[in-house]
C-alpha cells in the first residue's frame, strides 16, 4: 500500500494508442504501389542489367559496339587491374572532400538553424540561398571556379605575389583543385541534412550543458555534436557517395595525369572506347565498395533511421 | 447486422435531442500481441454522464475509440439508439469526440474548426451555429484566431465546441482536461457539467484520474485488464468496492487477509494475525473461509491506549512508523503486529498528535468495513493508482 | 572568455561558407555583362547585350528549353509518387517495411554514374530510344528517394489525430485527406517539388549517359566548356537564380505578412 506516495499525471501514449497511429489496411498498398512498380523498373531492374552486362563478352570479329551475353568474370580482373589507381584516388579524394565540406558546412548549417533561431524570414533566404546555386547549374559555378583559381587570375597572382605559391605554381589542373571543386559542389548536401536535424535541437539542452560544463567548446563537443550525429551522418553519406563517383570537377579542374577519378574512366569506356562490359563491370565494382564502406560506416556511427 | 441495417445506419446526429442510449455488446478488441478490451458488455442510458476509469493500459481508451468508429471491435457490438453501428466508419457515426490535446486543424480558423462538421454534413447554416456554439463555451470574440494562438483552456473549449455543435447522440470525451494544470482542471470540470446539463447529451469520458471521474460522473465504470471491475454511482463504488483493485485504485483502502471464524447472524468475523474484525454481511462477498477485509484510512480512529474501548474486535494494537501532517488532517503509517503497515486519515480536529514510535490504538465502526472474496491480491490497483 | 570566442566563430565562419558557396554564382552573374564575342574568359567590358538577347547564342535556348520541360514533368512525377510513398511508410504497416525503405535508401547510396550507366545498360539491353522520354525517367528516378525523404519527415511530424478528428466530425476518407492532412503536408510538398526540380534542372551526368542527342542546359555548357561558354549560359545560369530566389523568398515575406496579420487580429 502506497499511502504517502503522490499522484502523478499518467503517461499519455498507452499501449493501445501507439498501436493505433499506423494503421494496416488496403489504402497503404495503393498508395506505394505506383512508386514502387516505377523504382523496381527504373532501379532494381537496371542494376540487374548493368550486372548482367558487366559480363558480357566481345565475340571475335565483331564491330565496335557489339557484345554478346556470357559470364565473362575476366572483365573483372581486367578492369581493377588497370584501374585499381583510379578507384583508390576517387575514394581518397571524395573523403577529403567530405571532411572539409563537413567543416564548411556544419557551421553553415549551425548559424542558420540554431544561432538564427526565430528569425524565420532571415532563416528561409539563408535555406534558400543554399539551394538556388543549383539553378546557375553547377557545371557552370564549377566553370567560374576554373577561371578564378586560373593561372591568370587574381588569387594565383595574389598568392604568387605573397610567396605562398612558387612563381611557377598554379591551382587549376591539379589534386588540390579537384578536391576544392568536390567539396564546393556537394556542400549543400552536406549543409541541409545537419541544418534539418540541428533545427529541432532543443537549445534548452546547449544552456543546460553551458551551465554544467561552462566551456562552449565542451557543450558543444559533449552535447550539440552526439544529438546532431543522426544529421552528420546523413549529411557525410550524400557528400562521399556522389563525390566518389563524380567525374566534372575531375574533367574540368584536374589534369590528364595524377587527378582521374573512376567515374571519368566509366565514362570514357562507355563513350569513347564503347567498352560497354568494361564500364558496366567498373560501375558494378563501384556500386559494391560504396555500398560495403557505407555499411561499415552506418555500423560504426549507427542510426537506424537513415530516410 | 445484416448489411441493410448498415446502410441505413449512417444518418448522424440530428434527431438526438437528448442523447442517445449506447451500448456494447460482448466487445472483444485484440491487437497482434494482447487483448486490449475483454468481451465487454455496457449500457450507457441516453442523457447521463458516464465515465470509464482506469490505469493507462486498461482498454478504456480502446473502447472510446472503438464507440467513435476509429477503431473496429475483433467481435461484437456496438450500438447507438438501439441501431447497430458496428462495422460503419466513424464518419458515418452520430458520435463526436472531444480528443486528448485536442487535435484542432492547425491550419483553419477557430470557427472553421467548429464549423467543419456541419460544413461535411452540409448544414445549411453551418457558420451561424459554429457562432453560437462558441459563444456558448464564451470564446465568440476568438473565431478568427488560429488554434495555434490560443491558450490551453480556450483551445479545450474550443475542441468541446466543436464536438457538441454537431449535437451528436453520443460526446466521447478522451482525457480531455489532462493538459491542463489543475486550477484551470477544476474550473473546466465545472463548466463541462454544466454544459452537459445544458446541451442534454450522453456523455463518456474516458479518465484515468479518480477525482475527475467522482466529480463529474453519474455512473463510473472501473476497468482494469480489458473488464470492467465494477460500475455504479461515485459514492457506491467509493464505500462498498467489490474488488481489491477498485478499493486500491478509487482512493485509497487497507486490505487486510485472513479467516472467517465466527458467524454473527447479521455480521462475520474475520480472524487475521490474532486479531478479531468484523464485517456485516451484507457489506462482505465472502461469508466462510478465507476473506479479505478493507478498511478506508479515514474511516480509521487514531486512539491513545487508554481511551480504547474494552472489546475484542474491531482493535488494532500498533506503533506510529511516519505521520505527514497537511493542515487539514493528519497521515499516519501504523505498524500492526501480524498485520502489516496501515494507513490513517485523521482531521484536524486540535487534537494531540501522535509521533513515531508512539503505542496507538486503531478502531473503527463495524459498518464502515468492506468484505473481499479470498483470493483478492491486496496490493492490486495501488501501483497504477500511484502512477495514475 | 571561450564563450566570447565562440559567439563570434560561428557566425564569422559560416558566414564565409555562404560566400564561399556564392562567390562562383557572383562571377557567374558579373561575366554575364561581359562584352565576350566567342569565349568568355577574361574580362572585355560592359555590355547588356547578352541579357537584352539571353538567345543569341546557338542552342542555348533550346536546351533551356529542354531543362525546364524535363524538370516540370519529372518533378510533377517524383513529387506525386514520392509523396504517396513517404505517406505509405509512416502511416501503414507493411511486413516488408524494412525492404520498402532500402529500395528508397539505395539510390542515393549509389554514384549518379552507376544509375546513369545501369539506366543506360537497360535502354541499350531493350533498344530503347534515347531522347526526352529517358532523361524525363532518369530524372523522375533519382528525385523519387530525395521526395520521399524530405515528405517523410513532415508526415512524421503530423498528428494522426487531426485525420480521426476530422474523420470524426463526418469527413470521408477523400475529404479528410485533402481538407486536413494535404494542406498540412503542403509546406513538405513544396520543399520536396523544388528540391527535385533544382535536382533535375541541375543534373549532369545522369543525363549524359541517357540523353542521346538531346541537349539539356549542364549538357550545353559542359559540351561547350572545351571551345568556349557563350555569356548567355551566364545570362541564363544568372537568372535562373535570381528567378528561384525571388519565387521562394516572395512566398515567404507573404506567408510571414500573413501570420503577423493574423496574429494582430
Amino acid at each position: 500500500m502506497s499511502l504517502l506516495a503522490a499522484r502523478r499525471p499518467a503517461g499519455t501514449g498507452s499501449v493501445q494508442e501507439r498501436a493505433a497511429d499506423r494503421r494496416r489496411g488496403r489504402t497503404g498498398y495503393w498508395l506505394i504501389l505506383p512508386g514502387f512498380v516505377f523504382m523496381l523498373l527504373f532501379f532494381v531492374l537496371p542494376v540487374f542489367s548493368l550486372l548482367a552486362t558487366s559480363l558480357y563478352t566481345k565475340p571475335p570479329g565483331a564491330d565496335i559496339g557489339q557484345f554478346a551475353p556470357a559470364l565473362e568474370f575476366g572483365n573483372y580482373v581486367v578492369v581493377l587491374q588497370n584501374y585499381w589507381p583510379e578507384l583508390l584516388r576517387s575514394f581518397a579524394f571524395a573523403l577529403v572532400a567530405t571532411a572539409a565540406a563537413l567543416l564548411i558546412g556544419y557551421p553553415m548549417a549551425y548559424l542558420v538553424a540554431v544561432r538564427l533561431r526565430g528569425r524565420k524570414l532571415l532563416q528561409g533566404i539563408l535555406l534558400v540561398l543554399i539551394i538556388a546555386p543549383f539553378f546557375t547549374s553547377f557545371i557552370l559555378r564549377t566553370q567560374a571556379w576554373k577561371q578564378i583559381l586560373a593561372d591568370e587570375g587574381p588569387v594565383v597572382q595574389v598568392l604568387r605575389a605573397l610567396s605562398l605559391l612558387p612563381q611557377d605554381g598554379r591551382l587549376t589542373a591539379t589534386a588540390f583543385a579537384v578536391v576544392c571543386g568536390l567539396t564546393y559542389n556537394f556542400l549543400p548536401f552536406m549543409t541541409l541534412p545537419i541544418y534539418a536535424n540541428l533545427e529541432r535541437l532543443d537549445t534548452r539542452l546547449i544552456e543546460a550543458g553551458s551551465d554544467l560544463y561552462a566551456g562552449g567548446f565542451t557543450t558543444f563537443r559533449t552535447v550539440t555534436l552526439p544529438l546532431s550525429m543522426p544529421g552528420v551522418l546523413a549529411g557525410t553519406l550524400l557528400t562521399f557517395i556522389p563525390a566518389s563517383g563524380d567525374y566534372v570537377n575531375a574533367a574540368l579542374l584536374g589534369n590528364n595525369q595524377d587527378t582521374t577519378m573512376i567515374g571519368q574512366v566509366i565514362d570514357s569506356r562507355f563513350f569513347r572506347v564503347v567498352d560497354y562490359p568494361g564500364a558496366a563491370a567498373l560501375s558494378f565494382i563501384l556500386m559494391l565498395a560504396i555500398l560495403v564502406l557505407v555499411t561499415l560506416y552506418v555500423r560504426r556511427f549507427g542510426t537506424k533511421d537513415l530516410v | 447486422m445484416t448489411q441493410h441495417e448498415l446502410k441505413t445506419a449512417p444518418e448522424p446526429a440530428g434527431a438526438a435531442a437528448g442523447g442517445a442510449d449506447l451500448s456494447l455488446a460482448s466487445v472483444t478488441k485484440r491487437f497482434a500481441d494482447f487483448v486490449a478490451v475483454d468481451n465487454l458488455d455496457l449500457t450507457i442510458p441516453a442523457g447521463s454522464f458516464f465515465a470509464l476509469l482506469g490505469p493507462s493500459g486498461c482498454g478504456k481508451t480502446t473502447t472510446l475509440r472503438m464507440v467513435a468508429g476509429l477503431e473496429q471491435p475483433t467481435s461484437g457490438q456496438i450500438m447507438i439508439g438501439g441501431r447497430d453501428l458496428t462495422g460503419t466508419g466513424a464518419h458515418e457515426r452520430p458520435v463526436n469526440t472531444v480528443f486528448q490535446n485536442y487535435a484542432l486543424f492547425p491550419h483553419m480558423s477557430v470557427l472553421d474548426n467548429v464549423a467543419f462538421g456541419l460544413k461535411r454534413r452540409r448544414v445549411r447554416d453551418a457558420q451561424a451555429q459554429a457562432k453560437a456554439a462558441l459563444e456558448l463555451v464564451e470564446l465568440g470574440h476568438l473565431g478568427a484566431r488560429r488554434p495555434g494562438q490560443l491558450s490551453g483552456g480556450q483551445q479545450q473549449r474550443v475542441a468541446l465546441a466543436r464536438a457538441v455543435v454537431n449535437r451528436p447522440a453520443v460526446l466521447l470525451l478522451d482525457e480531455p482536461l489532462g493538459a491542463l494544470d489543475l486550477k484551470l482542471r477544476r474550473q473546466m470540470q465545472v463548466e463541462l457539467k454544466k454544459i452537459q446539463t445544458e446541451v442534454g447529451l450522453t456523455f463518456v469520458h474516458v479518465t484515468h484520474d479518480q477525482d475527475e471521474a467522482m466529480t463529474m460522473a453519474d455512473t463510473v465504470a472501473v476497468m482494469n485488464g480489458g473488464r470492467v471491475e465494477q460500475l455504479g454511482a461515485p459514492r457506491d463504488l467509493y464505500e462498498l468496492p467489490r474488488t481489491a483493485f477498485v478499493a486500491n485504485f478509487l482512493g485509497k483502502s487497507n486490505l487486510i487477509a485472513g479467516d472467517v471464524v465466527e458467524d454473527r447472524g447479521d455480521a462475520v468475523v474475520v480472524a487475521a494475525g490474532g486479531h478479531r474484525l468484523a464485517v456485516r454481511k451484507d457489506r462482505a462477498a465472502a461469508h466462510h473461509g478465507r476473506a479479505v477485509v478493507g478498511i478506508r484510512p479515514e474511516k480509521l480512529k487514531i486512539l491513545w491506549p487508554v481511551d480504547a474501548p474494552g472489546t475484542d474486535t474491531n482493535l488494532l494494537r500498533g506503533r506510529v512508523l511516519d505521520t505527514s501532517f497537511t493542515g487539514v488532517s493528519t497521515e499516519y503509517l501504523v505498524a500492526v503486529p501480524g498485520i502489516g503497515t496501515l494507513g490513517v486519515f485523521s482531521q484536524n480536529h486540535g487534537q494531540q498528535l501522535a509521533r513515531p514510535g508512539d503505542e496507538v490504538v486503531l478502531a473503527w465502526d463495524t459498518g464502515h468495513a468492506f468484505g473481499l472474496r479470498g483470493d483478492e491480491d491486496t496490493s492490486a490497483g495501488a501501483a497504477e493508482a500511484a502512477d495514475g | 572568455m571561450k564563450t566570447t570566442i565562440g559567439r563570434w566563430l560561428v557566425p564569422v565562419f559560416g558566414g564565409l561558407a555562404f560566400i564561399f558557396l556564392l562567390v562562383p554564382v557572383a562571377y557567374v552573374f558579373a561575366f554575364s555583362f561581359n562584352d565576350a564575342g566567342r569565349t568568355n574568359l577574361s574580362w572585355r567590358g560592359f555590355t547588356l547585350e547578352n541579357w537584352l538577347n539571353p538567345c543569341g547564342a546557338p542552342a542555348v535556348c533550346e536546351a533551356l528549353g529542354n531543362s525546364l520541360q524535363i524538370g516540370a514533368i519529372a518533378t510533377v512525377l517524383a513529387t506525386a509518387l514520392g509523396t504517396a510513398i513517404a505517406i505509405g511508410l509512416v502511416r501503414y504497416r507493411f511486413r516488408l517495411n524494412a525492404t520498402a525503405n532500402m529500395l528508397i535508401f539505395l539510390p542515393l547510396a549509389t554514384p549518379e554514374v552507376v544509375l546513369g550507366a545501369s539506366l543506360l545498360a537497360q535502354f541499350l539491353n531493350i533498344g530503347a530510344e534515347l531522347g526526352l522520354g529517358t532523361i524525363i525517367i532518369a530524372h523522375t528516378m533519382f528525385c523519387i528517394s530525395f521526395v520521399v525523404v524530405t515528405v517523410k519527415a513532415r508526415v512524421a511530424s503530423l498528428d494522426p489525430k487531426l485525420e480521426e478528428a476530422a474523420s470524426d466530425l463526418y469527413a470521408s476518407p477523400l475529404q479528410a485527406f485533402w481538407r486536413v492532412t494535404f494542406p498540412l503536408l503542403l509546406p513538405g510538398i513544396v520543399a520536396a517539388a523544388l528540391l527535385a526540380f533544382a535536382m533535375s534542372f541541375d543534373d549532369f551526368i545522369i543525363t549524359n549517359f541517357n540523353s542521346g542527342n538531346v541537349t539539356t542546359f549542364p549538357k550545353f555548357i559542359y559540351v561547350s566548356a572545351t571551345r568556349g561558354i557563350p555569356a548567355q549560359a551566364n545570362v541564363i545560369g544568372s537568372a535562373m537564380f535570381i528567378i528561384a530566389l525571388a519565387i521562394v523568398i516572395g512566398g515567404q515575406i507573404l506567408s510571414h505578412r500573413r501570420a503577423r496579420t493574423l496574429a494582430a487580429r
